[in-house]
């Protein structure tokens, strides 16, 4: 193999956005940052902890009424809408036809793909905390839950891209 | 060892992603040939494996396609 000593470079993906397009676009930029050997996180917060629910259906969770209805009308990963011309949750299922009809990776692909790859997922303590999500309900990859300090502390260094 | 990754059925970011989980399992010295549609992926997978350290050894035509071989 040939000798590289050259640092990795660093790339920071925010994704903030629970949209099935924009998370489309947030794991493209990571899987192919990676597989070109930059070191990648994805830092979720808010709308984007969505994406990393280990239940990818709706469910009542929460201790008051409004997180509750929160977490039910937003879902998880296969509940994720286009980000316009949604028509009720049919427009994704839609694009994911289409996705695979023209041989472009769907974003479950690219999410184990993303796993495959090394690819770091984190999670925002606050947007957690806001919405009653614990640890426990998203999926075992998310390698740690973190706040800003943490966050920016670890990516000082690198690219950082917000996704909203 | 040799071995071959056919990528010509994806678009990217697969066709580089798929090329460096192939070389990840491959040891030192292996040799990967990839084919791929002409196009955008002869550039990007020579540039990517060339990033994460591994040899392009050259790029051949193959018709209306190319094969990129890549030492480990």
């Amino acid at each position: 193999m040939a000798e590289k000593v050259k640092k990795r470079d660093k790339l920071s993906i925010i994704c903030f956005s629970g949209d099935f397009d924009k998370a489309i676009a947030a794991f493209t930029l990571a899987t192919g940052a990676a597989a070109s050997n930059k070191e990648v996180s994805l830092f979720f917060t808010f709308w984007g902890l969505n994406i990393i629910r280990k239940n990818p259906g709706r469910a009542f969770k929460g201790t008051d009424l409004p997180t509750r209805m929160f977490n039910f009308l937003m879902g998880g990963v296969k509940r994720l809408p286009l980000s316009r011309l949604n028509f009720c949750g049919l427009s994704p299922k839609l694009m994911n036809k289409l996705m695979r009809k023209k041989n472009v990776a769907t974003l479950d692909e690219l999410i184990e793909s993303a796993k495959a790859l090394g690819i770091r997922l984190i999670a925002c303590e606050m947007a957690m905390h806001i919405l009653d999500i614990k640890r426990e309900d998203l999926i075992a990859e998310v390698e740690d839950v973190i706040g800003v300090p943490t966050f920016l502390d670890q990516s000082k260094d690198a690219m950082t891209l917000f996704i909203s | 060892m040799k071995y071959h990754l056919d990528v010509t059925d994806k678009t990217c970011p697969m066709t580089y992603v798929k090329t460096r989980l192939k070389l990840d399992t491959l040891e030192p010295g292996d040799i990967l040939e990839v084919l791929v549609n002409q196009g955008e992926p002869v550039k990007s997978i020579p540039q990517s494996a060339e990033e994460a350290g591994y040899k392009i050894v050259e790029v051949l035509p193959r018709g209306d396609k190319f094969l990129i071989v890549i030492e480990k």
